[in-house]
């Protein structure tokens, strides 16, 4: 849900509901990151209420677009992570098991 | 870097000097002085509190000296690493270098809280004459880890009839017989009941004289060891030395336990993690050469044996950083005198040492890897919801 982007749409205020800090600290690292955005910060507005307000001040492109870039820019460097991790293992586990075969 | 005079005039603070903005170079060089590259890439930690712990996530907070503190996918495809230092059954510790903390936060939140798998929910007592109250008893079973794939099974609404891709059954049938000792129940007493439960639903008694076959307190429509992922390793709990209930002379036990897909949020027995925690690689830096006695007294200051002792002639010896991966950052080489000029504590901002402890039901690196796909379809969910 995106709230006050009526006038300008630079600026808004995503709702996310059922999603907490996991998603939301993530995404504001990768806002923050893009020299786009001049501000952007989340909150949590009532503990048991699973929902998250994500603000999205740009310096004059669509909030709603820097947010998808940010949320397609996460999505990436999850992708780099889960594909550098399982050759981490990989490499590890063919170098375990040469250690164990004892040749 | 520095010479000699500046150097023992900027001891006074720390290695680093701090360079007043108008000794600057009139042209950006593209990178930070010393000491601002320091307070970005490392928590120092003093001995009354750590300072700069904060990670300068703003692309533009150095603009004024040309540096670009942004991001780029390119930058971060080079720069991260994965080393895995342990690898067993259940226990995972891997080096991930060049992430944000955010994100390895995300991860581990997501371990704990997000990733399904099987647990006990229901208990169905139909007898239980031990000391053990009924509610206890079934706390107790929630608790044990199981040992199955919790992809293969979907999650159960209220609505659900339970059926073999929703419920795993178990039987614990335990009787002490009368005159004989005290014996334990434990967790390989819990038998899977492929077929679904046996308990007949007591509504159905009444008809029982009809054709069909009895209905039960499931309704599997076919067993599940015939399904063949389960035909050649049975479901059965993770160990089977966990002690359930204890039993006296004449006491008995008989009940059905169901167990259910869920995730940690609801509640912790369905975490995959005994648990999992991440910290940041400690560094520790002598900032002058301690030598001889002081070096001796360095080496019997740390508890966890950090540094080491060389040898480098003349009968003379010098303190070495030998092991700071073993600091704990207690801070007690830096305690008294001035002992904060000679040693250094910081931690590396971008260097995790993450460590998965996996109660069993999948090993700890496939863990891992459903945790960032969770991450990956809520980035999707969102994407999806915007467009």
């Amino acid at each position: 849900m995106e709230l006050g982007s009526l006038q300008d749409n630079s600026q808004a205020t995503f709702s996310l509901t059922d999603e907490d800090h996991t998603l939301a600290n993530s995404l504001r690292f990768t806002l923050n990151q893009d020299p786009r955005v001049s501000f952007c910060g989340y909150s949590i507005p009532h503990p048991s209420d699973p929902r998250v307000n994500i603000r999205v001040q740009t310096t004059g492109d669509s909030a709603r677009e820097v947010l998808k870039d940010s949320c397609q820019d996460l999505m990436l460097m999850c992708e780099h992570v889960r594909s550098t991790f399982d050759q981490a293992i990989l490499e590890f586990k063919s170098k375990d098991g040469l250690k164990s075969m004892k040749i | 870097m520095t010479t000699e005079s500046e150097d023992s005039e900027s001891m006074e603070e720390q290695r680093t000097p701090k360079i007043p903005v108008w000794d600057l170079p009139d042209l950006p060089t593209g990178k930070l002085p010393p000491h601002l590259e320091l307070q970005r890439t490392r928590v120092l930690c003093t001995f009354d509190a750590p300072t700069h712990t904060e990670k300068i996530q703003s692309s533009g907070a150095y603009a004024s000296m040309g540096v670009d503190n942004s991001m780029q996918f390119e930058e971060f495809r080079n720069k991260f690493r994965v080393e895995v230092i342990r690898l067993t059954e259940d226990d995972l510790e891997v080096d991930m270098i060049g992430i944000d903390a955010s994100l390895a936060n995300a991860f581990r939140r997501i371990l704990i809280a997000e990733l399904p798998t099987m647990a006990i929910e229901k208990v169905l007592v139909a007898n239980n004459t031990s000391v053990i109250q009924d509610e206890v008893l079934a706390h107790r079973l929630g608790l044990i880890p199981l040992k199955v794939d919790p992809r293969l099974f979907d999650y159960i609404s209220e609505n659900d009839e339970p059926n073999e891709k929703n419920t795993i059954v178990f039987k614990l049938h335990v009787r002490c017989e009368r005159g004989s000792a005290r014996i334990k129940v434990k967790s390989d007493e819990l038998k899977w009941l492929p077929k679904g439960s046996e308990f007949v639903l007591n509504s159905e008694k009444s008809t029982a004289d009809s054709t069909s076959k009895t209905k039960t307190y499931t309704s599997f429509s076919c067993s599940q060891d015939s399904l063949p992922e389960f035909s050649n390793n049975p479901i059965a709990p993770k160990h089977d030395d966990i002690i359930i209930a204890k039993l006296g002379p004449g006491q008995e036990i008989e009940l059905e336990a169901h167990a259910v897909k869920g995730m940690g949020k609801v509640h912790a027995k369905w975490s995959p993690v005994a648990t999992t925690w991440y910290r940041m690689l400690p560094e520790v830096v002598l900032l002058q050469d301690i030598e001889d006695e002081k070096a001796e007294e360095l080496v019997k200051k740390c508890p966890v044996k950090v540094f080491d002792i060389e040898d480098i002639g003349k009968g003379r010896k010098k303190a070495t950083v030998a092991r700071p991966r073993s600091c704990t950052l207690c801070r007690e080489c830096i305690r008294g005198d001035d002992w904060d000029k000679y040693v250094s504590l910081r931690r590396v901002k971008d260097h995790f040492i993450f460590t998965i402890e996996s109660t069993g039901a999948l090993p700890p690196e496939e863990l891992f890897v459903e945790a960032v796909k969770i991450l990956e379809d809520k980035c999707m969910r969102v994407i999806s919801e915007l467009s």
